[in-house]
Order: structure tokens, then C-alpha cells, then sequence
């Protein structure tokens, strides 16, 4: 029977042969992800349902990543933190990434990916519906809550209603100021934010495969945005050019059949698109950057999972190198590994790290910091009435803060432009000099 | 499970997202010690604009200051309720503020899925629209058999949509009585 990358990998999890959209199946797991924010409730959840000595179903596949809220002075925070330490001890879990270590990483989804448990036809759950990033890798990811994350460390199981795929295609080649985040942009204001509820957004063209896998992991880290339960890249090439030496782990690559079912398709031209802002305060109220051009910025944030890559900041340091910034600029290196690279790539015999404080930005911790708010002391939260452009993923009320605080979604590109000027810039005022 | 639920309601609009139903910066305390937990029935709904907390007038608090509880118990909510993040702070600081059933148009994924697994309330769908017709304030009776919401204030009725697939779920209380009841975990 035809099906999609997604059906199929439920279909193998699950025992059988083909699954379609509207089945509900129990999957077996292979990784289970948590961070400081869920760990603490969903190991409260697995101790209360299975035992205080209880262990967990294969220590092998339970990763924990603390991410959250780690610069900070809040004792609940630093308490949550040690829970998951103790946890870890108990359990003897080989996974565990720590705050204050050599070993600390940062934001799960682009650790996750770095670390090597990102495999090919896997399934990933995680306490984060940014989960989704992983899809990125061919395979089936998505955000769960404590109570099914608790369900998935005693049992390895999860049951999962399969998902009725939507796919965007895109022909042609993109051109050289647009980014993965331009085009999500695009997609997110065309369907909405529950445009894609409970469905599975699929990505493929050739101009999509023409992408590195951190701009992949870009277009699968908003499938959440517009309702998705999961977003997928078929693997490739690429893909197995970026798991060497970070895993050699075996793993199987799926196709989706030529006449699988889909419940939407489209087709863009690649060479169409432009620069696109979500303005606030919904990531699919999308506006074409040359139509926000007034607006008058307090702030640029480049950082996050969405747009805080090294793909990010080579784009960020092209427009900044040589430049002051007109407004506060804050750098959040997504992890430890993208933080180091700041350092180690250069351009011109420059550093980025260097172009960014010789721009005047200033340069954070790796963390999810002020994508989320979090607490008062937050790198680079909006604390106020700030106007901010951003490469993150969402613009709620009070998303990055405040709730008077206004978000304004872009690609690095956008977010570093308007950094030099202080209001919406279109890059290509930048790029074609 | 109850037959009828009967409350006060609350009445918030489209697309409320997870950073309004509980604030990243109080994602923090406990969810299992009962002192510390009562917090996210005191900062429950707290990231809502003030414009549109308590619809149609807004500027209604859903907690009054110094308590952790609601005097209301229904929240009415329009499309897409708890979109955002996966954080299941969300269904359980409105548990804990005293909300026993949440009626939408139509609800995100997560929030939904949180919500029946976890046994915090059911979930309902509404057929139409119903932000416009009931008030924050206005008393509702839920009636679980008939699949209806009336609300008492005005007298007018609304049909639910059936709760399908997850009633097993909902009946069994949450998901690891499900799988007991079902033998997929030992009892």
C-alpha cells in the first residue's frame, strides 16, 4: 500500500504492515527527550505510577538536556536541576547533558541533533513541542507532556493517532538573502496557526533539498506554529553526510511513495520568494518585510533553536561584519558546539564572535534565554514596552517577556539588517552592496 | 465520570496560546508538593491581555489577587485553545485554579492530548461558535448524556461534539488507567 515517510515509520513501530491517517497505534519508542523545564513533573509522574524504585524502560534512550533555565539565580530553577541530577544518579542514565560541566550542551533540539540521536527512520518524543525540529532528519518527532513522557519511561510506549500529511514542495532555487526561516514564514501566514493541526507538514523540492541540515531543521522547527503534530525531510545525502562521526548507530531511510495519499499539496517557486516578518502577536500574521519598513525596533535577538545556529550566524556576521549596530543586539548560541564555532570560523581573518562584539552586540550563554521569557534575570528578556526583531519561533503576548513587549519574527538576515538601522530592514539594502 | 457539570463560565477568545494559560517564568514550581503546586492556580491565565481576560468586557481576573482558585470552573474558549507549547503546566494550573471542563471551537494538539491523558478535565468541542453567545459570568450546565451545553443565564443550548476515540481515556480517568484497565501495564 502507498504511504508517506511518516505512515511508514509509525507502520514499522507499530508491528504492522500500513497504517493510514485516523488509525490509533501504540509505537514502540527509541528516544525519549526531557529538559529541566517537564523533567522534573515527568519523573514525579513515573515515580507516583510505577514505583519510588521504579527504572526506567532502557536507560539507553532516555536523553536529558537541561536548556531552560540555567543562567539564573531562581531557586526553584536551580532546584528543578538538581531533581534531574539526582534522577540521572538513581537511574545510572548515560544520556545527561549538565549545567556547570564540560559536557553541557544547551537547547535540546539542536543538541539532540550534534550529539548524534537524531537517526533516520527513529521515533523521538520529547517534553518540548519544538521536538519537531528533528523531523529534519527523516524521521518521526513530536512534543509530548509529562504525563505521556512519565507513560513512554516505564513502558517504551506510546500510542499515536496517525496523521494526515500536508506537503510543501518547492521547485527552482531560492535566492541568496532568503532563509529556511523566510520560507516557514511564508507557509505558516498562508495556512495559519492551526492550519496544520494534528497533521504531519512534509517538506521536498529540489530547492528544499538544497539545504544544509541546520536551514532543514529550521523549516522543521515551526510545524508546531501552524498546529502540526510533526515535520519531515526525507533523508538523503546530506543528511548522512552530517550523522557521520556523530553516530553510527543503524538506521533505515524511508520514501514517500510517488501515489501515497495527501490530505494538501502545494507547490511553490522557490525563485519567488522574499523576506517575510510574523508581526505581532501571532507567528502567521505575515507581512512581506518591505510592507514593515517603518516599524521603529528597540531590540534584534538572533538566537534560539529556530534561528540560533552557526548557519544563523554566518548569515548575522555578513551583514554585521565591519558595521555598528543602531540598536541592542543580543547573540544566544543555541549550544556549546555553535558557541565554540563562533570562535573557530572566520571570515576575512575575523572571528564571528569578534564581528559581533566589534558591531557592539552583546553575547549570551547557550540556552533557550529570553526566546521564552523565563525568569526576571534572562538574558536578553523583554522586560518592558521593547519593540524586538527576532529569529525565534513565536510572538504570543508576553512570549519573550513582557506582556507589553511587541515580537516581530524574522530570518538572522532580516533580524541583522534591522539591528543596523533600528527599524524592519529588507537584507538585500545590505547583501547587494 | 459525572454525569453533569455545572459552573460558573469564562470566556476568553481565539488562539490562546500556553504563554498566556501559565507564563514561562512560572513554569518553575513544583508539580508534585502541594504547597508549592498551589502557585499555578494563582498565576493561572495570568498571561492573558487584560483586554480580552473575561470576554466579552474583558479586565475580569480569573484568580482574584491573594487567592488560588477561580470562582469560575468552565472556561468557553474560541479556535485553536493552547496553542504554543507542550508544557502540561498548562491543563494543570487550570486544574488546580478549580476549571472542570474547558469547551472550545476547536483545540491544539498538545493541549488537547495533555488534557485527556493526564485526566485533568475533558476537553470539549463545541459545533458552533459560542464566544459570542455566553458571558463571563453567565452559568452553564454541561450534560455529558445529551452531549449539550445550556447556559442557564440566557437559556440558550449548544451541541457538543462527541468525544469519540478518547472516552475510553476520559473513563478509564487518565492514560495509565487506560492501560491498566486494558492490560497493557500491570494493575
Amino acid at each position: 500500500m502507498a504511504m508517506t515517510v511518516t505512515e511508514k515509520i509509525l507502520a514499522a513501530h507499530a508491528g504492522k504492515e500500513s497504517v493510514v491517517p485516523g488509525d490509533n497505534i501504540w509505537v514502540d519508542v527509541d528516544v525519549l527527550m526531557t529538559h529541566d523545564v517537564c523533567g522534573p513533573g515527568t519523573i514525579g509522574i513515573f515515580k507516583e505510577q510505577f514505583g519510588q524504585n521504579a527504572k526506567v524502560w532502557d536507560r539507553e534512550k532516555v536523553v536529558i538536556i537541561p536548556d531552560h533555565y540555567v543562567f539564573t539565580k531562581d531557586k526553584h530553577a536551580n532546584r528543578n536541576i538538581d531533581i534531574l541530577r539526582e534522577f540521572v544518579k538513581e537511574q545510572d542514565l548515560p544520556y545527561y547533558y549538565d549545567v556547570g560541566t564540560d559536557n553541557y550542551k544547551g537547547v535540546c533540539h539542536i543538541a539532540l541533533a550534534q550529539e548524534g540521536h537524531n537517526r533516520p527512520g527513529e521515533i523521538l518524543f520529547g517534553t518540548d513541542s519544538h521536538t519537531c525540529t528533528s523531523g529534519a532528519f527523516g524521521m518521526f518527532s513530536t512534543g509530548i507532556g509529562n504525563t505521556d513522557a512519565a507513560f513512554i519511561l516505564g513502558t517504551g510506549k506510546l500510542w499515536v493517532k496517525v496523521p494526515e500529511t500536508m506537503r510543501f514542495e518547492f521547485t527552482g532555487t531560492f535566492p541568496p538573502y532568503i532563509m529556511a526561516k523566510d520560507i516557514l514564514l511564508q507557509v505558516i501566514g498562508d495556512i495559519g496557526v492551526d492550519g496544520a493541526t494534528y497533521r504531519t507538514m512534509e517538506w521536498a523540492g529540489d530547492a528544499v533539498y538544497r539545504f544544509s541540515m541546520e536551514e532543514r531543521m529550521t523549516l522543521c522547527n515551526m510545524a508546531i506554529e501552524a498546529g502540526g503534530k510533526n515535520a519531515v525531510i526525507e533523508a538523503d545525502e546530506v543528511t548522512l553526510e552530517y550523522l557521520k562521526g556523530r553516530t553510527d548507530k543503524p538506521h533505515t531511510i524511508h520514501h514517500s511513495d510517488p501515489d501515497a495519499n495527501y490530505y494538501y499539496k502545494k507547490t511553490y517557486n522557490a525563485d519567488e520568494m522574499v523576506p517575510i516578518v510574523a508581526k505581532p502577536h501571532s507567528p502567521d500574521n505575515k507581512a512581506a518585510v518591505t510592507e514593515c519598513t517603518d516599524v521603529k525596533l528597540d531590540r534584534s535577538y538572533i538566537g534560539s533553536c529556530t534561528g540560533g545556529k552557526l548557519t544563523d550566524f554566518i548569515a548575522a556576521a555578513k551583514l554585521l561584519k565591519g558595521k555598528k549596530v543602531a540598536i541592542d543586539t543580543f547573540i544566544v548560541p543555541a549550544t556549546r558546539e555553535v558557541e565554540q564555532d563562533l570562535y573557530k570560523t572566520k571570515m576575512d581573518g575575523e572571528s564571528l564572535a569578534d564581528i559581533f562584539k566589534n558591531a557592539g552586540a552583546l553575547l549570551g550563554e547557550p540556552s533557550c534565554a529570553a526566546c521564552l521569557g523565563g525568569p526576571k534575570d534572562t538574558f536578553g528578556r523583554a522586560n518592558s514596552t521593547e519593540v524586538v526583531i527576532s529569529t525565534t519561533n513565536r510572538n504570543f503576548p508576553g512570549r519573550m517577556g513582557s506582556k507589553q513587549s511587541q515580537v516581530y519574527l524574522s530570518s538572522p538576515y532580516t533580524a541583522a539588517a534591522s539591528a543596523l538601522t533600528g527599524h524592519i530592514t529588507d537584507p538585500r539594502e545590505f547583501l547587494n552592496n | 465520570m459525572k454525569k453533569t457539570i455545572e459552573g460558573k463560565a469564562y470566556v476568553l477568545g481565539n488562539d490562546v496560546d500556553t504563554d498566556q494559560i501559565i507564563p514561562a517564568e512560572h513554569l518553575v514550581y513544583s508539580l508534585t508538593d502541594p504547597e508549592e503546586k498551589k502557585n499555578y492556580g494563582k498565576f493561572a491565565l495570568s498571561g492573558v491581555p487584560q483586554e480580552a481576560a473575561g470576554l466579552p468586557d474583558g479586565n475580569h481576573a480569573f484568580v482574584d489577587e491573594g487567592k488560588f482558585e477561580s470562582e469560575y470552573t468552565i472556561l468557553i474558549g474560541g479556535k485553536n485553545f493552547g496553542c504554543g507549547s507542550s508544557r502540561e503546566h498548562a491543563p494543570a494550573c487550570l486544574k488546580i485554579a478549580g476549571i472542570q471542563a474547558v469547551v472550545a471551537e476547536s483545540f491544539a494538539r498538545i493541549f488537547y492530548r495533555n488534557s485527556v491523558d493526564g485526566g485533568f478535565f475533558i476537553p470539549f468541542e463545541s459545533k458552533v461558535r459560542m464566544t459570542d453567545d455566553i458571558k463571563t459570568g453567565d452559568t452553564l450546565l454541561i450534560d455529558l448524556g445529551a452531549e449539550t451545553l445550556t447556559n442557564k443565564t440566557s437559556g440558550k443550548s449548544f451541541s457538543l461534539k462527541s468525544l469519540g476515540e478518547v472516552i475510553d481515556i476520559i473513563e478509564a480517568g487518565n492514560i495509565f488507567e487506560y492501560a491498566r484497565k486494558t492490560g497493557l501495564i500491570a494493575k
